[in-house]
């Protein structure tokens, strides 16, 4: 049996960062008898080490909870939790798509933040009905009629009405769930139409293969029903529909407007990408839902072992992650020196990070990163042996022969930023510096809305980093790609005592290149520790160096004392730089750290 | 016939914790004395059944402060130790003083027992430094200490901690200076160093110690080269200066990697592959030489590989190196096994390294890289 229309709410939390939303989440489940108090660890929602830990949420979670309200009737809402960060900015675009309303968290005593106005555009976008509620109201410092006054002003929402709320003392729960059930309209759709039903997240887990999140908007999706996915254009047997209340609870079906869960023997996420539409086989649906995005890698880099015997684990390792995330590839890889690896690409920076973080923590691997890059198509005139061609280049250090190359052309994007005025001074200097082209500038009320199309290139690394920091998180950003474009684009190369370092070249615009170089020098100055000998380093176009450094050479590494006949001390040092210098890389007889590898990664804007 | 052999006994007791000391000491209320004689001598007595036909060419007492041994404790052991394996003609039996004025004062009774040579732990002259040091001696006391040991004893050195905090060059000159005008024909000129588990390494965690950077350091140090040398004290290991001849003999068994028998808390011993180690706290040591007869927590055979490895960490302190056929025939391995000769060709080219034949040497322009070098050059495992 499916709840009827009428009985469903979809929702999602939105808040600032430690507003409460964890909390309050836990409350609702709580309240509803999801989980018994004994049952309840703190912030179920967040299921990775790495969520916990940075306060994000990268994969969708849902959770279903039965609510009897004042009215007499028992609803089902499904509360959903969506990814915070751009680099997952579709997979979010697609939970709000499942959702009807949000409940807008904001903390009694601070007010209205950055990123409560991020969401709530975003929320907006996606036709929301948005309940506020007003939480942490048992501080005292709590102002919630100040706070009721900037949700009016600064948001534009009545806030008359706004639930008061204390996750923590569990003061205002029950009124929260009455305010989704008045407030937020329910889902529409059609059970008896063929079934049409949105895919909205895919993770791979050790028992059940890969679980697949649905939201249905028509027909009904049952246990032993033949499906298929329209995009991908398999099909697949369902062997298990279900919810998360948040335990694992296996329905029979799933109808019209809920959000569950279905298993079909899948093993791998990538054959289930967020956003496809599924249907069923035998009556499928006439068209496909819209907004079906194909995911793909936008920034590169190598991975590398430090220890070059991890290899076949790093190996496993990639693939066992690859299970469970489709939206990063990779591809073998060797370099001069750091010998065997992957090339892998990833949604983003900050996706690198966690998928580096998560090779590290989970497979006890120690990694070294090269310099991202952004896919470049390159075009080549012909040679001797070879007719003129088009090539796509994901690694600088494949770049061919520059007199071979009639044109570079990197990748473009077409960015929205939304920002209230007071930012938006230092926010289109940013913009103009990473070579912006303004396409659009709108206000509305305090706030403007900003369209730049802008090189990718300028914007994987920290763009929105720095975004959030000039706008003190209060900026919203969201980019779709749109196509190559020539551009004066070169190569540059990192020179260590001479040799260059493949694993550091990168391909930059010839006019902010010194600069860049410069910052290279710098920073890699600082990170590659003193030695016996001194050492230049230079970064160079072609043969023309444009920045060098030079690191001193090192004076004073010695054991001053002996103790008797005691060699233990002076055995353990020897272990030990012994054990350092296998976590660096030689070039040039210079050891480089595992750190200035990673350095590569945080270009700073004075670069 | 067997190498001749060197005798530490450890003597684990000062009277107050200098704030940079990492060395096995400990301060007591009281200590028993003829316990702890009795315990020195039995230690001693079981090292003696397991070396046995071996002459001891030196014998050093270490500590702690081994000036706070009874004379008589003191000559009990060497007297032991001359009934028990026989002591060379030539035999350098050293004993570590504090400047105190107590302690000096027993300084003729210490010759008496056959200590023939003494080193003194000065540290500086100045007042100022010494109580930033944390020691219970003054200036006037280091000097006089000095000026009897140079009476009471055929051979005198004393140690000197530099590179200290603030120290200039100057300053370290004048002072070092002032320490070769006395004219003993050793000294021992160590640069500060902050050991972890001490107040220093407490203080300078917290930012309120901080020591000469590696540039200033180096500075102090070629200094320290041009005075000794000019002096006729030259370096002859990386912080030991000595009046060719005068160089302890006992410290070189280390470095050349013989035989030693350590006996006392926490002592080390090696007995040709066999590294043999003592009870470090005062009181698990006596505990266990009532127990056993003897002060042993662990006794291993050494691996071949770590054997070279210890070889070349003691030998490539000393400005002679080391000689690689005796490494070879110590540890019964041929030198590419723990020799990195592409090192060696690439330090050498670079005037970090000195090799000659079977001589294997760091040259004064290395000496100061000396733990750079030892991990590029010694091969394990
Ligand atoms: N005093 C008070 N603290 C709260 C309340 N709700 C949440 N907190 C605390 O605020 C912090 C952040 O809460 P969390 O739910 O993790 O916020 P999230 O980052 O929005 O998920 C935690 O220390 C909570 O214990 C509340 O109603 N009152
Ligand atoms: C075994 S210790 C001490 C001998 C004797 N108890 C004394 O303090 O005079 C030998 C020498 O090591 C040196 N020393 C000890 N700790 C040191 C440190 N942290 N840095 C530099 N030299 C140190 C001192 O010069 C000391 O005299
Ligand atoms: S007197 Fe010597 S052994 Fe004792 S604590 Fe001070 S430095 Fe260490
Ligand atoms: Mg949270």
């Amino acid at each position: 049996m499916t709840t009827p229309l009428s009985h469903i709410r979809n929702f999602s939390i939105i808040a600032h960062i430690d507003h409460g939303k964890s909390t309050l989440a836990d409350r609702l489940i709580q309240f509803t008898g999801g989980l018994t108090a004994r049952e309840m660890s703190a912030q179920v929602l967040d299921n990775m080490d790495i969520e916990k830990e940075r306060g994000i949420t990268i994969k969708a979670q849902t959770v279903r909870l039965k609510y009897t309200a004042k009215d007499g009737e028992t609803y089902e809402l499904n509360l959903m939790d969506t990814p915070g960060h751009v680099d997952f900015a579709y997979e979010v675009s697609r939970s709000l798509a499942a959702c009807e309303g949000a409940l807008l968290v904001v903390d009694a005593a601070q007010g209205v933040e950055a990123q409560t106005l991020a969401n709530v555009y975003q929320s907006i976008e996606h036709d929301h009905e948005i309940v506020p509620v007003i939480n942490k109201i048992d501080l005292p410092a709590a102002d919630v009629d100040k706070v009721k006054a900037e949700i009016e002003d600064i948001i534009g929402l009545p806030a008359d009405d706004a639930v008061l709320a204390s996750a923590k003392s569990g003061i205002g729960i029950e009124e929260c769930l009455e305010a989704i059930v008045t407030k937020i309209p329910p889902p529409k759709g059609d059970a008896a139409a063929p079934l049409l039903a949105m895919l909205v997240d895919s993770w791979y887990d050790p028992y059940l293969g890969v679980v697949i999140l649905v939201r249905v908007v028509d027909g009904v999706l049952k246990k032993g029903q033949q499906i298929k996915f329209m995009q991908a254009g398999t099909t697949h047997l369902i062997d298990r529909v279900g919810c998360f209340t948040p335990k694992r609870e296996e329905l029979t079906e799933i109808g019209p407007g809920e959000i569950g869960f279905i298993t079909a023997q899948i093993k791998d996420v990538a054959q289930a990408r967020v956003g496809d539409t599924v249907t069923d086989a035998k009556k499928p649906a006439a068209a496909p839902l819209p907004g079906f995005k194909e995911v793909q890698p936008v920034v590169f880099c190598g991975l590398f072992p430090t220890d070059a015997n991890d290899f076949e684990k790093l190996r496993e390792s990639i693939q066992k992650l690859r299970l469970n995330d489709a939206s990063f590839s990779f591809e073998m890889e060797s370099s001069a020196a750091l010998g065997f690896g992957f090339r892998c690409g990833f949604l983003g920076l900050l996706h690198l990070e966690i998928i580096q973080e998560r090779l590290s923590r989970e497979y006890d691997l120690d990694l070294i990163t090269t310099a991202p890059s952004v896919v470049y198509k390159l075009k080549l005139s012909h040679t001797k042996n070879e007719a003129a061609k088009e090539i796509e280049l994901h690694n600088p250090a494949d770049m061919p022969d520059p007199n071979r190359i009639d044109e570079i052309e990197e990748p473009w994007i077409e960015a929205v930023i939304y920002v209230p005025d007071d930012y938006l001074g230092p926010i289109l200097k940013l913009c103009q510096d990473r070579r912006g082209i303004q396409k659009n500038l709108t206000y509305v009320g305090g706030r403007a809305q900003i369209t730049y199309e802008l090189p990718l290139n300028e914007v994987v690394f920290d763009f929105y980093d720095r975004l959030k920091s000039i706008s003190r998180g209060y900026a919203s950003f969201d980019y779709h790609q749109i196509g190559h474009r020539p551009g004066d684009l070169v190569k540059m190369s990192i020179l260590v005592n001479n040799e260059p370092v493949d694993a550091l070249s990168m391909i930059v615009h010839r006019g902010s290149a010194e600069s860049r170089g410069r910052g290279m020098c710098e920073r890699l100055k600082d990170l590659i520790p003193r030695h016996m000998f001194k050492i230049p380093i230079q970064a160079a176009i072609g043969g023309k160096v444009i920045a060098r450094e030079t690191i001193a050479a090192l004076r004073k590494d010695v054991t001053a004392k002996c103790y008797g006949g005691d060699a233990t001390r002076k055995k353990k040092l020897l272990e030990k730089q012994k054990e350092g210098k296998k976590r660096m890389r030689e070039y040039g007889n210079v050891n480089i750290p595992q750190e200035a590898f990673i350095a590569a990664l945080r270009m700073g804007d004075d670069a | 016939m067997a190498e001749p052999l060197a005798l530490y006994v450890h003597w684990p007791f000062c009277v107050s914790k200098c704030p940079y000391c990492d060395f096995n000491s400990h301060v007591r209320e009281s200590v028993d004395q003829q316990v702890w004689r009795a315990a020195l001598l039995a230690d001693l007595r079981h090292e003696a059944m397991l070396l046995p036909g071996r002459a001891v060419s030196s014998i050093f007492f270490g500590g702690g402060t081994p000036s706070l041994m009874p004379p008589a404790t003191v000559a009990a052991v060497i007297a032991e130790a001359a009934a028990l394996w026989g002591l060379t003609d030539d035999c350098e039996i050293t004993l570590e003083a504090n400047p105190n004025s107590v302690e000096v004062a027993a300084f003729a009774d210490l010759a008496a027992a056959g200590v023939n040579r003494v080193s003194i732990g000065v540290q500086s002259f100045d007042p100022q430094v010494l109580e930033f040091l944390g020691r219970a001696h003054s200036g006037d006391e280091a000097r006089r200490a000095i000026a009897a040991a140079q009476t009471c004893f055929p051979r005198a050195s004393f140690d000197l901690i530099y590179a200290r905090p603030g120290q200039g060059l100057a300053d370290w000159e004048k002072e070092l200076r002032a320490a070769l005008a006395f004219g003993t024909g050793h000294l021992s000129l160590y640069q500060l160093t902050i050991e972890p588990g001490t107040r220093f390494a407490t203080l300078a965690a917290k930012g309120e110690l901080v020591i000469p950077d590696g540039d200033a350091a180096a500075d102090l140090f070629d200094a320290t080269q041009a005075l000794t040398r000019a002096a006729g004290l030259p370096r002859y290991e990386v912080s030991n200066h000595a009046r060719p001849g005068e160089e302890s003999r006992h410290n070189l068994t280390y470095w050349r990697y013989g035989d030693y028998a350590g006996v006392g808390p926490g002592a080390h011993g090696r007995r040709t592959g066999q590294a043999t180690e003592r009870h470090k706290k005062p009181e698990n040591f006596v505990a266990a030489v009532e127990r056993n007869g003897y002060g042993i927590k662990g006794e291993s055979d050494l691996p071949a590989h770590e054997r070279a490895t210890e070889a070349m960490l003691m030998g490539l302190r000393l400005n002679e190196g080391i000689d690689l056929r005796r490494v070879e025939a110590r540890s019964g391995l041929g030198r590419e096994a723990f020799v990195d000769a592409g090192a060696v060709a690439r330090l050498t080219h670079q005037g970090l390294m000195r090799a000659a034949g079977d001589r294997l040497a760091v040259t004064d322009a290395g000496i100061l890289l000396l733990d750079s070098i030892l991990s590029e050059v010694v091969k394990t495992h």
